[in-house]
């Protein structure tokens, strides 16, 4: 007999693994990225494939020859932050601008905090934001004649069909006729917008899968969704088109979600998400820019170390005087 | 007015208000330091070992800036040459260094002492320790997971990869004793280096009675009491719970213990 | 179904040994009794190598307060009293008996009468479960003497009869109270009597529905006493947690339940009051549950004190070939056994032994701040935080953010999804922090 193995307690362990929750939410990004390229055809196809590839490799270079330590591909990580940054890119982005988003994603804002874990911000939004801040005519130009959506408001058809998303044309004529505005159309993804963000209701599978397998819990993505709502209704907006128009749903379920940059407690992330859905609507509303997601939430990704030392879970029997 | 002037000119008022306001506190909010104390402190390694009994480099340098006599101040990592320069800083003479260095007390390599379990848990000795003996039969051992090494601020200790033992490098260590503290079964003792002779010590722990020490390790000692009777000094050997113990104030390193203890478990140092 | 509010997790049962009888193992060749079976101060031997001794006599006294008094289980002589490796291969002081194998083995009962049973005081009754030697068996082996010492100014309301067996794999309990409902229920009345309660409430975990059936019609016949069906969640067993469950009261950090009024007792130590004063047996054996997948005759055995964990297990088939890891008690809180020759005693509520593949950690990976393990910890800690504030000896912090509310339940290494010891980190600043007083 080999000899016994002895150590701490306990002595079993969950299914669990980084492994397993990283590839749950990349099965949950598929039927996005379905509609992504049913919409936008083969440039959106480029567009994945690099953003993908970049990442993957970008990270492989960084661990084996910077940090001389066993491969992290497998883990799905960066696989996961490739297919969320083209998400966030328009169809027609040159592709060179895709892989220099990527590099910025993994390089510098995950691999120079240290990797997976210690990031403060989400990389796939970094890159993102390093991008529209960088090119900022590729990353508003949109892909023309795919916007059946768009073509459908009133008044607005010139625009939409010069590649002008939904948020666009609204942000510049705050005044237009939304009536006509078709909720399936914004809910199937036969509208203009980033690759990703497009199929409001893909993203609601995504969320159902991730909320089934207990990837993700529901506080940020509908704390959220509720704010934005309200605060989209308070400043005079219509709630739903801020909802299911522009990147909102992605942000909610896949980007504000991300275990590293998110906070801890279930309190906390509701305050996370609360002040997300404001600061968008808020940018969306008062901004130049069309659509704030992506700033609300690399704002609030600042905040998450804050959040989590004010928002301590209650331990057990201790009275709320006692603090 | 262009656009250049008074961009120009907002900046250039903005850098002088602050550099007004920057001067002014670094006036009022200045301490006075001894430049000594920074001379010195370049002196010192700066690992903050507290092998000086201080509670780190600057405290230290500190100590040595204000300090009348430097007769009892002594930084082994600086060594005797550093402690000169200090001496020549204050105009004061350094006094004799005592070499200390850290010993390992336990001879059992995976060849003398078996495997009986095997641990799975963190490879830290304070957790192994805290939930038992250790993997070998042996509890009073060196566990092998290197929690010395680690806390080592000179890069002066190191596991042997075929006997799991710590190996103290004599050239870098300077007997700071965090290595010793950090030890949860105390197989690291910290010892004086005489001059004259050799240092002697006991290379076991182990305090089981004889016949269950012997079945333990092939190397421990079993109390049997022949250093004892070998000394030359009364009382310099003495055997307490089944294990020998060397008074370092009183042993003269002859070295006769050495070569009768049957278990090969006294060893001798000269460094 | 009730539960308690924070945290938990949900392992797989694994009840192999469910439904399974309990077969009685005879006292046989030496037992060795070690005289530390319970929290507190190790028992004081009364006996002497040469001396002979009879199935239930004392052989030790208790050694304080917080202690407990050890009966012989057999009868034999004594051969020495030296220090024994415990199961964790330290060293420990027993007692060597030589079973007498042609004696008589079985303790004597000297029953009491049902006039005399109403005649005990409560002192009395105190008397007997101290003299008895029973401490908790859930595991804890808190001497049952001192929680039933109510403290001047305290009142117990509720005695808590703990069926809820949370640990995966083990039945023991199960098995008790499948068997010997009604026994336990008349050692929960005598608890009651003993502490001065007004109620007994006997909670079980939903995946045992024939001992809940069974503890139902036994309790029928008195007032006063709930059988709850309680939701399966791991650590629902945990004495705060059961608590909360049962009462929705909360213990607060520091406290013990009798300052929430109550009395938590496992079902095996009531059944083991029951012994004492209706048959005037003191404890020197316990139910355990001999378990793993591999274990070819996996069952419930009423097992002597001193016996040891081998010939135990021989009694269910032997250490399968596939073993990888022996643990006294439960997967979850159990220890992992570093010396097989070690003797069981009156904490070991199983032994379990899983298979090589099943026991080798995986590797760890980093933490992703995934907070799985914050909602898991049902103290409403940080597990995460506390085992990065152990790595950097941050004791004080550790101190600071409830490392002392840690119960140790294990949940936060179990839903790790990196694999990260947490726990292990958590006991480190435990015993650290326990170290700076």
């Amino acid at each position: 007999m080999n000899n016994l193995t002895v150590s701490l307690s306990p002595h079993i362990h969950s299914r669990n693994s980084i492994t397993r929750e990283m590839w749950n939410v990349i099965i949950a990004l598929i039927p996005a990225l379905a509609v992504a390229i049913w919409t936008f055809g083969l440039p959106a196809l480029a567009v994945i494939a690099v953003c993908l590839a970049t990442c993957v490799l970008c990270e492989w270079l960084i661990v084996r020859f910077l940090f001389h330590r066993p491969s992290t591909i497998a883990d799905g990580s960066a696989i996961i932050t490739g297919l969320l940054l083209a998400f966030n890119l328009p169809a027609s982005i040159p592709l060179w601008m895709a892989a220099v988003g990527s590099v910025v994603a993994i390089a510098i804002a995950k691999m120079s905090f240290g990797g997976l874990g210690r990031n403060i911000w989400n990389p796939a939004l970094t890159g993102r934001v390093f991008l529209l801040i960088s090119f900022p005519a590729a990353m508003t130009t949109w892909p023309e004649g795919v916007a059946s959506g768009v073509a459908h408001i009133s008044g607005a058809s010139a625009h939409a069909n010069s590649g002008a998303t939904l948020l666009t044309t609204l942000n510049a004529h705050p005044g237009m006729d939304l009536d006509s505005v078709n909720i399936l159309n914004l809910l199937t993804g036969n509208m203009n917008g980033s690759l990703g963000e497009v199929g409001s209701l893909a993203i609601i599978i995504g969320l159902i899968y991730l909320l089934a397998t207990k990837t993700i819990k529901w506080q940020i993505p509908v704390s959220i969704l509720a704010s934005a709502a309200f605060f989209s209704f308070i400043f005079g907006g219509n709630p739903l088109l801020d909802l299911l128009a522009g990147g909102l749903m992605l942000g909610a379920v896949f980007m504000a979600t991300d275990y590293v940059t998110s906070p801890m407690t279930a309190k906390g992330q509701i305050i996370y998400g609360i002040l997300i859905g404001m600061i968008t609507i808020i940018i969306r509303r008062f901004g130049s820019y069309p659509e704030g997601v992506s700033f609300a939430i690399l704002l609030m990704n600042s905040f998450v170390p804050l959040i989590n030392r004010y928002c301590r879970p209650r331990v057990f029997g201790e009275r709320r005087a006692a603090k | 007015m262009s656009v250049i002037t008074v961009s120009i000119l907002i900046l250039g008022i903005t850098g002088i208000i602050a550099a007004v306001v920057l001067y002014i506190v670094a006036k009022k909010f200045h301490v006075y330091e001894n430049p000594d104390i920074a001379r010195i402190e370049e002196i010192l390694p700066g690992a903050n070992c507290g092998a000086c009994g201080f509670s780190g480099c600057h405290a230290f340098a500190k100590a040595c800036a204000e300090a009348k006599s430097l007769e009892d101040l002594q930084c082994p990592g600086a060594g005797q040459e550093g402690m000169e320069q200090i001496a020549a800083i204050r105009g004061l003479t350094a006094g004799t260094l005592t070499r200390r260095v850290a010993i390992v007390g336990c001879n059992g390599a995976c060849a003398y002492r078996h495997e009986a379990t095997h641990y799975d848990g963190v490879r830290s000795c304070a957790i192994e320790a805290g939930y038992y003996g250790g993997e070998t039969p042996c509890v009073y051992g060196c566990l092998g997971c290197g929690d010395c090494v680690s806390v080592c601020p000179h890069d002066a200790i190191a596991m042997d990869d075929e006997t799991h033992l710590p190996v103290v490098d004599f050239s870098k260590c300077v007997g700071c004793g965090k290595c010793a503290d950090a030890c949860p079964h105390n197989v690291i003792e910290i010892a004086t280096l005489s001059d004259e002779h050799p240092l002697v010590y006991v290379a076991c722990r182990n305090k089981d009675k004889g016949g269950i020490a012997i079945k333990e390790c092939d190397v421990s000692c079993i109390g049997c009491g022949k250093c004892k009777r070998a000394c030359p000094v009364d009382n310099a050997v003495t055997v307490s719970e089944f294990l020998a113990h060397i008074d370092p104030a009183l042993c003269i390193g002859c070295e006769k213990c050495v070569e009768e203890c049957p278990r090969h478990s006294i060893h001798s140092l000269t460094v | 179904m009730k539960t308690f509010r924070i945290g938990g997790i949900h392992p797989a049962p694994d009840k192999i040994t469910a439904g399974k009888l309990i077969v009685a193992v005879a006292p046989s060749g030496q037992l060795r009794i070690l005289l530390s079976q319970s929290i507190g101060a190790p028992a004081k031997p009364v006996v002497k190598a040469g001396d002979t001794v009879l199935p239930g006599m004392m052989i030790a006294e208790a050694g304080g307060f917080v202690s407990a008094p050890v009966h012989s289980p057999c009868a034999g002589t004594v051969a020495k009293i030296e220090k024994i490796r415990n199961t964790k291969g330290l060293w420990q002081e027993a007692i060597i008996i030589n079973v007498d194998e042609q004696a008589d083995q079985n303790v004597p009962e000297r029953p009491r009468t049902p006039e005399e049973i109403e005649a005990l005081t409560a002192d009395r009754l105190i008397g007997i479960i101290s003299d008895a030697g029973i401490v908790g068996l859930g595991g804890a082996t808190f001497p049952t003497r001192v929680k039933l010492s109510v403290p001047e100014g305290k009142k117990a309301e509720y005695i808590i009869i703990n069926g809820a067996e949370c640990e995966p794999y083990l039945t023991c309990d199960d098995a008790i109270m499948r068997i010997h409902a009604t026994e336990i229920i008349r050692g929960a009345e005598l608890l009651k009597r003993a502490s001065g309660a007004e109620h007994i409430i006997v909670g079980i975990e939903a995946n045992k529905p024939e001992a809940i059936d069974a503890m139902r019609q036994a309790a029928a016949q008195y007032a006063g006493v709930d059988v709850v069906k309680l939701k399966m969640k791991y650590p629902q067993g945990s004495e705060k947690q059961l608590i909360d469950s049962l009462t929705g009261r909360r213990v607060p950090p520091g406290k013990l339940p009798i300052d929430v009024g109550c009395i938590v007792d496992n079902v095996a130590t009531a059944f083991a009051v029951y012994e004492a004063v209706y048959l005037g047996k003191p404890l020197t054996h316990r139910v355990l549950t001999v378990t793993g997948p591999e274990v070819a005759d996996a069952g419930n055995f009423l097992v002597p004190f001193g016996l040891s964990l081998a010939s135990i297990i021989d009694r269910a088939g032997g250490l399968p070939d596939d073993t990888g890891k022996v643990i006294a008690g439960g997967p979850m809180m159990g220890q992992a056994v570093a010396d097989l020759d070690a003797p069981n005693a009156k904490g070991t509520s199983g032994i379990l032994i899983i298979p090589a593949k099943m026991s080798e950690r995986k590797p760890t990976g980093p933490c992703i701040r995934c907070a799985k393990c914050v909602d898991a910890c049902c103290m409403g800690l940080e597990p995460y935080l506390l085992m990065t504030l152990a790595q950097n000896a941050l004791w004080e912090e550790a101190k600071k953010h409830s490392a002392m509310s840690c119960l140790e339940c294990g949940s936060c290494s179990f839903i790790c999804p990196a694999d990260r010891p947490i726990l292990d980190f958590i006991k480190l600043a435990k015993s650290r922090i326990k170290a700076m007083k």
